[in-house]
């Protein structure tokens, strides 16, 4: 059999038996809305901590760290940073989440919206913003997976036909199983991304330079600047790495799919006890970013710096180990890309349509319309894929920008009971206008500072004296919390 | 208890942002921040510790409240 035959096989059975532990995990419960959405909010440490890993580690994890460590240097150093942080901010906010979540049955992050101001535009406004943000994610999903089964076919699948399978296997997995089978499709993609971070981070460097203190030393006396910021770039510095670390961090839980997450815990405690953990998983990290540093001295000169992974790979490892890591990437593509679209989905067809358009309609109704919308925006995403080039971490940052403007709606709506709701839509249109007109006028960065940090500490400071000055308002907190009484 | 890794990995990133000393012949910048993801867990940890003392007067809250 011929190397790429091989890669392709691995990498099939690998995704196979992904899904199936998927669609097995999937299989043993009864469809309605809330049990597709988050799982009849049963999850224990184990299963959340799966689920927020799963959603955590994508191809973003994969592709992209090393792609700019290949191509940026040092201000890669800002990812492993913010997630770090991300979980110490999500300390402090779960389980409080969760606590409201439960009080009012609220599965999305409209939802909240809804219920802290009594707004169903405001809460339609947040879905649409969740939803058009989301789409570059699951983009860099996509366009991930597109260079895996490009680079496991040794180049004889194209990139568009390879992102296209992607596309139909991703949608096909959304609609037939919901959230429980992500968690648990995201046991084999860990336990594989570890195998294969350890086998690259430290197999690439001893293969080639017998270590990792010789391969740096070399890099130091080849590129002596990569490695500390501002890197290969001209404006990534300092500034650049505090906003954007701040930035990312408190934006960290502000995706529509993982504040949705919090909701899925069977308690508080469990959402706390997630936060101490979830750290230590960052750990697989650094070794995507060694085989990206790597790769500058094995491989110089590469036009696109996310394919540096799997270049390295594919010299590196017979072609079998490549078919497992390609699985691996695939699904760690795949589970997150699912999880994206099932929330976006759902948001657009319960919190944005329903309320502004069709009062009427049946939960029933509503879950049909959320699977169309899975096929809409699959598609969506696809043709974005097929027609942008923005690196991976691009896309990411660009998403950050966004979803991080309903900070202050919620960090505020949590822990300050005078913020009212004209102040958060004024703080937060103005956040996402500046974010746009800023990236749009390519003046990210502004004055060395990430240009959703400039539009973050603008909208926090609109909300704030918008509030002070309009009447006080009633928190939906303060009302007596729904019955909770469900029939299992 | 949070404060810290914010203060470590974030806001002091001019004073480890350099190549030399090298720990186990790994950048110091890197070498700092591989560190800090594994204390970071060690602080909240901490915090956890810290939250269940002052809630003490008060029962655990119970796993299995659905």
């Amino acid at each position: 059999m011929s190397g790429a035959s091989v890669a392709l096989a691995a990498m099939l059975l690998v995704v196979a038996a992904g899904s199936a532990l998927g669609f097995y995990a999937g299989g043993r419960h009864k469809m309605d809305l809330e049990q597709w959405a988050v799982a009849g909010r049963g999850f224990g440490a184990l299963l959340v901590w799966l689920l927020m890993a799963g959603e955590v580690y994508t191809t973003f994890a994969f592709l992209g760290a090393s792609g700019w460590a290949y191509s940026r240097g040092a201000p890669v150093l800002y990812i492993p940073a913010y997630i770090s942080l991300g979980y110490v901010v999500s300390f402090y906010i779960l389980p409080q989440l969760w606590e409201v979540g439960r009080a009012y049955r609220l599965q999305t992050e409209s939802d909240f919206f809804e219920q802290r101001y009594g707004s169903k535009q405001l809460a339609a406004f947040v879905s649409i913003l969740g939803v058009v943000f989301i789409v570059p994610y699951v983009e860099l999903q996509l366009s991930g997976l597109g260079f895996i089964v490009q680079a496991a076919s040794f180049q004889a699948i194209g990139r568009t036909l390879a992102m296209v399978i992607a596309a139909v296997v991703v949608g096909g997995f959304v609609l037939a199983n919901g959230i429980r089978a992500v968690a648990w499709s995201s046991v084999l993609k860990d336990v594989l991304l570890l195998a294969a971070a350890l086998s690259i981070g430290l197999g690439v460097p001893s293969f080639y330079f017998h270590g990792i203190r010789p391969m740096f030393a070399a890099l130091v006396r080849a590129h002596p600047n990569h490695l500390v910021m501002p890197g290969a770039t001209q404006n990534l510095g300092h500034g650049w790495y505090v906003s954007t670390v701040l930035l990312n961090a408190v934006g960290f839980y502000m995706w529509p799919h993982v504040f949705g997450a919090a909701f899925t815990a069977k308690s508080g405690d469990v959402l706390r006890r997630n936060a101490v953990i979830m750290p230590l998983y960052t750990i697989t990290l650094p070794f995507m970013l060694m085989a990206g540093f790597a790769a500058i001295l094995i491989i110089p000169g590469l036009r696109n710096g996310d394919l540096s992974l799997l270049t390295l790979v594919r010299r590196t490892f017979p072609a079998w180990w490549l078919g497992v890591i390609g699985g691996a990437g695939a699904l760690t593509a795949m589970v997150p890309a699912a999880i994206l679209i099932l929330t976006a989905a759902t948001l657009f067809a319960k919190n944005f349509f329903r309320p502004l358009f069709a009062p009427q309609m049946t939960d029933d109704e509503i879950a049909r319309l959320a699977k169309i919308m899975v096929v809409t925006l699959t598609g969506a995403a696809l043709g974005c894929a097929i027609y942008s080039s923005i690196s991976l971490v691009g896309l990411l940052l660009l998403g950050y920008d966004g979803v991080t403007q309903f900070f202050p709606g919620v960090v505020l709506g949590l822990y300050w009971k005078r913020v009212t709701r004209r102040a958060v839509w004024s703080g937060m249109l103005a956040g996402v206008i500046v974010v746009v007109l800023l990236i749009l006028s390519h003046h990210d960065p502004l004055f060395g500072l990430n240009a959703g940090f400039v539009a973050l500490a603008l909208n926090f400071v609109i909300v704030g004296i918008v509030s002070l000055l309009t009447p006080a308002e009633c928190s939906g907190f303060e009302e007596a919390p729904t019955t909770d009484v469900r029939v299992e | 208890m949070g404060l810290i890794p914010f203060v470590a990995m974030c806001l002091s990133v001019s004073l480890w942002d350099r190549i030399r000393p090298m720990p186990f012949g790994i950048p110091f910048n890197f070498f700092w921040l591989i560190s800090w993801i594994l204390l970071t867990p060690l602080c909240m940890w901490g915090a956890h510790k810290l939250e269940r003392r002052q809630e003490s007067p008060r029962p655990p809250r119970s796993e299995d409240a659905s």
